[in-house]
């Protein structure tokens, strides 16, 4: 057993198959505890969790404030509005101040790619990314492979493609690096105005058409694709992306076998995904979800005791004897 | 002032090929002669330069002084302090300061404050459009009659091409180059880094080669038309560096700076959001380094300029995208060309100290790069086989900001003179 | 390191004995069966569990309900020793309140996994009572914890360790204690 997972969740890009395996490993007791009449266990009574919200985010604080809470920290949730960082405090400051206050670990959101891993740096909390700027959002990407575990039993050889706006996804980035690590074949598809310089140099095929990916796929990863950026010009209009792009029942009936359809959400229905195909039988959307609070609760859990190297210690010792 | 001679050194004269072993006599802020055993009549102190190398000082056409303006990240003084101690003997002031050096006042300002800091030699340049909003020229004729060399909207591009064109015509008149930044904005927007593998891997928006290469072809074809003579700031891609060749093959007055970041770091560099690595233009990759080290030793490109660009202590400590661009250079900009190119071999020493004295000053009609009888004597003595690290709290200017700190490096200037006088002496005394 | 030094303290039919015997005695406590419900905590005390419910099984002819429990997230020392990787299943056959819970554990020693044990059985319901069997009581009590049934009692000392191997588990039955500079 190598070191669990450091002090800092800030992506997927540097962890080993090992670490990602261990987090989805220690995920599925979690799972039980959400169907707990009591959804709640101690094992992080006394720890004080800050969620940074620097960016709005429904979903994916709500999920973390879940995990957290049922593990029985102490949470509070600062977001941008309002704060202190919109009257001008650099992130710098932000961090000091948290220091300060002697919390224990910091879940941060936040525009800036690099964010997580700049206050990471900075304190001796741990720090979970929940995202930053178009880097990274490893949780998202966990949960995501958890969902494709339990569904196939496995990951390695499937093949999975992400399907909209690479270029500006850090959903894409996470998945791209989670999937390789285990083993999966992973496609990217959408018009080229959205992709990534170099993106084929991660080791990730390539799709200019939908149909081209819907054939070759096991699993379709639909990203959301954000309104602004038919303002900003990557593409000409909702309607056309829908036509070109959109995964609709008509191209998966299609397909020459059955797909699996994940959406990180919240999803632009009739824009990146018909409506048919969210709530139909190869969407496996809301069971992401749940996954969302387990591999949350893992991660928290896994970087709370932080000291890894007396974990390792207490394993040998509590393993069984050797022959 | 006593007369000086510089007893032994490795004397250097890119300006005439003059590379041996002899005295340089200082009289009278001249050099006066050169020679061996020029002997040491009384009155003449000398100096035991024995193993180290004699050359004209250094000239840097491309620097940011921050003055006025920005007085907390440097000044006039420590900026020109930071040059000598560098070994630069001249140095170009981009007028991107606050206000903008767009008119004969400000001009006139910065000679004065150069003239009282009493260290490097300092030439402005004045702006190409009246408060760099790239609208309307600014006083060419009055700047250059105040002491202005060149004219440049730095930090900004020249986004109008009817504005770049009535700006070459017009400094046709007054025989300075207009400095472009070269950068085609609406592909360069939002961009904190060169656009490749790494700014994918980062999720960094990227500022792809071309948007210079466009620029570097506009301006390129503008000085055809215009006859004028187009200076362009430092290049950072193999692209530029083919455009800037074909240009130089029909004849056109089209001159070339790189900055000695370029010419050893890639974009690599900004691994681990490293903001000391966050420049404009952005550190591009190995292939753009390989062709920006070959057209520096072919002459393609024309010189070395640091683009020294202080920032305030703290600037640098945040997000990427939220961090200024821009390093400071002037202190670390011979050790790290020496390092690398000319213990690298990428160019011999001589090719090194012309790319940084006599071309620059050629480039810009600047005096100095040049060791000849009677030529002002703006002198380094430089200890090439000094091994150093890098500590930005040592050095002389205001800011911090380098991405060299850390690094041990090779080469560095022992005595530098500007006009015969002592400027800079490597044990830390001065004047 | 020297070689690690092991004396058995119950052999596989040893162990058997105890096994029938606690079985017995489990069945005495809880007069029967009827509200009687077997938790075994991870990992070998599901297995020990599993044991004494067959041999009541087949001693009653009455199937005996039986659960898992994983106390990792109970424990009171993450921040000391670190978050064990591997949680094991938590397996609550049916709801607690009013039923007679026997905990089965392999090894009693400071009493802090049964405490562990306690605060999440509460989490599941209100059994009517909750007894505790272990196969060895080693001494060395840390809470004012004891149990109801014991198999084999034993003296250890601080630093060494007790192994149970279970067929299941470890391809055969026996109880070891393992002496001081054997702990690899």
């Amino acid at each position: 057993m190598t070191a669990l997972l450091g002090k800092d969740l800030v992506g997927l890009e540097h962890l080993s198959p090992d670490q990602i395996r261990l987090i989805l490993d220690t995920a599925e007791p979690f799972k039980e505890v959400s169907e707990r009449p009591i959804k709640k266990v101690p094992a992080l009574r006394g720890k004080t969790i800050v969620n940074l919200f620097f960016e709005a985010s429904t979903r994916t604080r709500i999920s973390f404030e879940f995990a957290e809470k049922r593990l029985s920290a102490d949470t509070v949730n600062v977001a941008a509005s309002g704060s202190s960082v919109q009257k001008g405090e650099t992130l710098v400051d932000t961090a000091k101040n948290l220091e300060a206050m002697r919390i224990d670990m910091v879940v941060i959101r936040h525009p800036s790619s690099g964010a997580a891993q700049f206050l990471g740096n900075r304190i001796r909390s741990n720090v979970v990314n929940a995202g930053d700027g178009q880097h990274e959002h490893p949780t998202q990407a966990l949960l995501d492979l958890l969902t494709i575990r339990d569904r196939y039993g496995k990951i390695a050889g499937l093949k999975v493609c992400l399907v909209g706006d690479i270029l500006h996804s850090r959903v894409a980035r996470s998945n791209i690096w989670g999937l390789l690590k285990l083993g999966a074949e992973v496609g990217v598809c959408g018009p080229d105005t959205l992709m990534p310089r170099g993106i084929e140099q991660l080791g990730v095929c390539r799709f200019r058409r939908i149909e081209e990916a819907i054939e070759w796929a096991d699993v379709l990863n639909v990203l959301r694709l954000q309104l602004e950026r038919m303002e900003r010009g990557f593409i000409p209009s909702l309607r056309e992306y829908y036509r070109v792009f959109g995964v609709t029942v008509e191209r998966l009936d299609r397909a020459p076998r059955e797909l699996t359809i994940m959406h990180p959400g919240p999803m632009n229905r009739g824009v990146e995904i018909d409506s048919r195909v969210a709530d139909g039988s190869h969407s496996v959307i809301l069971a992401q979800v749940t996954n969302g609070v387990a591999v949350r609760m893992a991660v928290l859990y896994l970087l709370a005791g932080g000291r890894p190297e007396l974990a390792e210690a207490a394993n040998r010792a509590a393993a069984p004897p050797p022959e | 002032m006593r007369p000086l001679l510089l007893q032994g050194g490795r004397v250097i004269d890119p300006s005439r090929d003059f590379d041996r072993t002899t005295d340089v006599l200082v009289q009278d802020g001249k050099i006066a002669a050169l020679g061996a055993g020029l002997g040491s009549p009384d009155g003449v102190d000398v100096r035991d330069v024995r193993g180290k190398v004699v050359a004209p000082g250094l000239v840097d056409v491309h620097v940011h002084l921050r003055e006025p303006g920005n007085e907390d990240v440097e000044t006039i003084a420590s900026g020109t302090r930071a040059a000598v101690a560098g070994g630069f003997t001249a140095v170009c002031a981009m007028p991107n300061t606050d206000p903008v050096t767009d008119n004969q006042a400000a001009v006139g300002f910065i000679v004065r404050q150069a003239a009282r800091a009493g260290l490097a030699r300092v030439f402005p340049i004045g702006a190409i459009s009246v408060g760099q909003r790239g609208e309307h020229l600014s006083e060419f004729g009055e700047m250059v009659a105040a002491g202005a060399v060149a004219v440049s909207d730095d930090g900004k591009p020249v986004v109008s091409s009817h504005l770049m064109r009535t700006a070459l015509e017009y400094a046709r008149t007054f025989g300075v180059p207009v400095a472009d930044h070269c950068e085609e904005p609406t592909l360069a927007t939002g961009g904190v880094m060169h656009e490749g593998l790494v700014s994918t891997r980062l999720g960094l928006k990227g500022i792809p080669a071309a948007a210079e290469e466009i620029m570097v072809g506009r301006d390129i074809l503008l000085a055809e038309l215009t006859g004028g003579h187009v200076h362009l700031c430092h290049m950072s891609t193999r692209g530029s560096v083919e455009l800037i060749r074909r240009a130089k093959e029909q004849g056109l007055r089209v001159t070339a700076e790189v900055t000695p970041h370029h010419l050893t770091l890639t974009d690599h560099a900004c691994e681990g959001y490293d903001t000391h690595a966050k420049m404009n233009p952005p550190l591009r990759e190995a292939a753009d380094v390989a062709a920006l080290r070959a057209a520096l030793k072919q002459g393609v490109i024309d010189c070395i300029a640091s683009d020294h660009a202080p920032h305030a202590y703290d600037a640098k400590e945040a997000a990427f995208d939220d961090a200024p661009f821009g390093i400071v250079g002037l202190e670390t900009a011979f050790a790290v060309a020496y390092t690398e190119l000319v213990l690298g071999g990428a160019l011999t020493l001589p090719e090194l100290i012309a790319r940084m004295s006599s071309a620059p000053a050629a480039a810009f009609r600047l005096p100095g790069g040049a060791l000849t009888p009677g030529a002002p004597a703006d002198i380094v003595v430089l200890d090439i086989t000094a091994r150093w690290t890098v500590d930005p709290a040592n050095f002389h200017s205001k800011s911090r900001n380098s991405p060299f700190a850390g690094r041990t490096l090779t080469g560095r200037p022992v005595l530098t003179l500007v006009g015969g006088a002592v400027v800079h002496e490597a044990d830390g005394t001065t004047l | 390191m020297s070689r690690p030094e092991r004396t058995t303290i119950l052999d596989a039919r040893a162990l058997s004995r105890a096994l029938q015997r606690m079985a017995v005695e489990v069945l005495e406590l809880a007069h029967g069966t009827e509200d009687l419900l077997l938790m075994g905590i991870q990992r070998r005390g599901v297995e020990l569990a599993e044991r004494i419910a067959k041999q009541i099984e087949t001693d009653e002819g009455v199937a005996v309900p039986r659960g898992a429990l994983d106390i990792t997230l109970y424990r009171d020392d993450l921040q000391t020793v670190g978050p064990k990787p591997v949680i094991g299943e938590t397996r609550i056959p049916g709801d607690l309140t009013g039923k007679h819970v026997v905990i089965v554990d392999d090894v009693l020693y400071t009493g802090r996994t049964v405490r562990a044990a306690l605060d999440e059985l509460a989490d599941f319901g209100r059994p009517k009572r909750i007894s505790l069997c272990v196969l060895v009581d080693r001494g060395g009590r840390e809470l004012p914890i004891q149990p109801d049934i014991v198999g084999k009692q034993v003296k250890v000392n601080h630093g060494e360790r007790v192994d149970v191997l279970v067929q299941e588990l470890d391809g055969r039955d026996e109880v070891e204690v393992v002496h001081k500079g054997g702990l690899g």
